[in-house]
């Protein structure tokens, strides 16, 4: 037992990092947006809202959706397909090719923009492939929807990967094994177990895509109705002194962040309980098997030799 | 414990591959690589080979000019202040989530993952906002005469912002995992509270709290879309490198923008490289 003075003490000390906590997280992150979000309802929403449905914001908002189904699609299922091979595959660079995974997140966006100018502009290093092609990717959508798949690769491969590490191969070898075909395994027993940490990821990736803002505005050039998107639209309308579209789409943008917020809590919770969950019906039996012979896998026992 | 996948999932591929499906294999390795290696090694060779035809004289003579050179101080330097900020409020913050249940918790762990989801530009905006000369904050700083917007102060907290959530996740399952009942023993031994967090507490998450300070760090020296709606962007003063690549790009000179781009990722690598020898050492001393 501790002596009441000591425990008085222990809860002002438990008060105190309370509040610092509170009032550190209150002041940085949630005034700012109750600022914003309330100061634009105290001004009357009408206004924003006609400020939104001028042609070129309502534009912006559709190229910002265009990006986000490309960045989303793109990286669900080749982060997915990385993902697996990069936990059960094993060949020589693999490690140096999961390393590399995180680039996006130590690269500047403005750089990645850049580079996708170097490769594609007028003096592009694969400026002759682009004539061939006869699709412009430079200041264009093509070159938009690459930069924001670029920033926004890592969240799917990085949430996939450590669930497919927790799972095993223990079930995937079964369905096997029962004479299921490689599709049919995926889909019916590793999809169902990757689902959460799968659109967890993906809800990761269209956060990320809705706000990037830097090498999206470098590749595209910004050109208002064309290849303009929400986060360059409140650039341009706050450098061009009109507030009010600028609050009004940045409003749209933090209304749609808090959203996704709600969904990340929620799947996390999901997320969370489903590692022991799919890991469960493993028959021990076979576990014992094949941790007895750490050369060999379960399959192979099996087969005379 | 589930066994490591490595021991489980070697021979499965190998089974399959040599006798029911090679190419399903071979193709899904190839497209992985492929995908991969397309969007992630190319960024960074295309930088390199920028950097060795213009020459190391030529990149040098680049950054000696004083505008690139106050711009790199000024991101290192307000990247190293918000990093050490991070370092101490991240792991208070991740402490006082694990540790105490109390009214709102819930809603504190739903905000620290805000910034993931907010667009960089809208924080700036935000910041912009609170800090203008119409808010009472903005207004309470005018009349001390600090200047916190259009100068470094915004900057700062503007990567505050951003990178808050990068600590305290970080931090947070390894806290989870350290036993309450050490932490009272120390007590019971006649430690203070801090004392025991000292002893107790901080060797087993010091890991956890330098790979989140430094990953926050390399984000910070990236950073654009908070900052350069809060910097105002004054050479000399308040322009960062990001930002001042951005310029250099939109005013053709690519010469300037690949000198500091190719500065920038040079950093942004060592200090991954570092975490992540971090890591690995670390992991070595557990196993």
């Amino acid at each position: 037992m501790r002596d009441p003075s000591r425990r008085r003490r222990g809860s002002v000390g438990r008060s105190l990092l309370i509040g610092a906590a509170v009032v550190y997280v209150g002041g940085l992150l949630l005034l700012p947006i109750l600022t914003l979000v309330g100061g634009a309802f105290a001004e009357g929403i009408g206004r924003f809202g006609r400020a939104l449905v001028r042609p070129d914001a309502l534009h912006a908002l559709w190229v910002t959706l265009f990006m986000v189904v490309c960045a989303v699609g793109l990286n669900a299922v080749f982060g997915t397909l990385a993902a697996y091979v990069l936990v059960r595959d094993r060949f020589p660079g693999r490690r140096a090719l999961a390393a590399l995974v995180d680039v996006p997140f130590a690269l500047s966006p403005v750089i990645a923009g850049f580079v996708l100018i170097e490769l594609f502009g007028a003096k592009g290093l694969v400026r002759p492939l682009v004539d061939a092609l006869g699709v412009e990717v430079a200041f264009a959508l093509p070159g938009m929807a690459l930069a924001t798949t670029f920033v926004s690769l890592p969240f799917v491969i990085r949430e996939v990967m450590p669930v497919l590490e927790e799972i095993g191969v223990d079930q995937e070898q079964a369905a096997y094994t029962l004479g299921a075909s490689p599709l049919a395994t995926f889909r019916r027993v590793t999809l169902p177990a990757i689902r959460w940490g799968l659109l967890y990821g993906v809800t990761l990736t269209a956060a990320r895509s809705i706000g990037e803002f830097g090498a999206v505005l470098v590749v595209s050039g910004g050109v208002a109705g064309r290849t303009e998107t929400a986060t360059s639209y409140v650039y341009r309308a706050l450098e061009d002194r009109n507030d009010t579209g600028a609050y009004g789409m940045a409003l749209v943008l933090s209304l749609a962040s808090i959203g996704l917020l709600f969904a990340m809590d929620a799947m996390k919770r999901r997320r969370a309980p489903d590692l022991p969950a799919a890991a469960s019906p493993r028959s021990p039996a076979l576990r014992e098997q094949a941790l007895a012979s750490p050369g060999g896998s379960v399959v192979d026992e099996q087969v005379p030799s | 414990m589930i066994a490591p996948a490595d021991s489980l999932s070697a021979p499965l591929p190998a089974r399959r591959g040599s006798a029911r499906l090679p190419w399903g294999r071979y193709g899904l390795r190839a497209t992985a690589i492929l995908y991969l290696g397309l969007f992630l090694l190319i960024p960074v060779v295309v930088i390199a080979r920028r950097g060795l035809a213009a020459g190391v004289g030529a990149m040098g003579h680049a950054l000696a000019h004083p505008v690139p050179r106050a711009a790199l101080l000024l991101t290192l330097e307000t990247a190293a202040i918000m990093a050490a900020i991070n370092a101490v409020m991240g792991t208070l913050v991740a402490y006082v989530l694990v540790r105490y249940r109390f009214p709102g918790r819930k809603v504190l762990n739903l905000l620290i993952d805000l910034p993931f989801s907010i667009p960089t530009l809208v924080a700036g905006l935000m910041i912009v906002v609170l800090f203008g000369p119409d808010a009472p904050l903005g207004r309470a700083f005018g009349r001390a005469g600090v200047q916190i917007l259009y100068a470094p102060p915004a900057i700062v907290i503007a990567l505050l912002f951003v990178t808050l959530p990068i600590v305290v996740r970080a931090v947070e399952p390894v806290l989870a995992e350290v036993d309450v009942a050490e932490e009272e023993a120390a007590r019971t031994l006649g430690a203070s509270d801090l004392l025991a967090f000292r002893k107790v507490v901080l060797p087993a998450i010091s890991p956890a709290i330098v790979t989140g300070t430094l990953l926050g760090f390399a984000r910070a020296l990236g950073e654009f879309g908070s900052v350069v709606v809060v910097a105002g962007n004054l050479p000399k003063r308040s322009l960062t490198a990001s930002v001042l690549v951005f310029g250099e790009i939109e005013s053709g000179n690519t010469e300037g923008a690949s000198a500091m781009s190719l500065v920038l990722v040079g950093i942004s690598f060592l200090v991954l490289l570092l975490v992540s020898s971090y890591e690995k050492r670390k992991g070595a001393r557990r196993a």
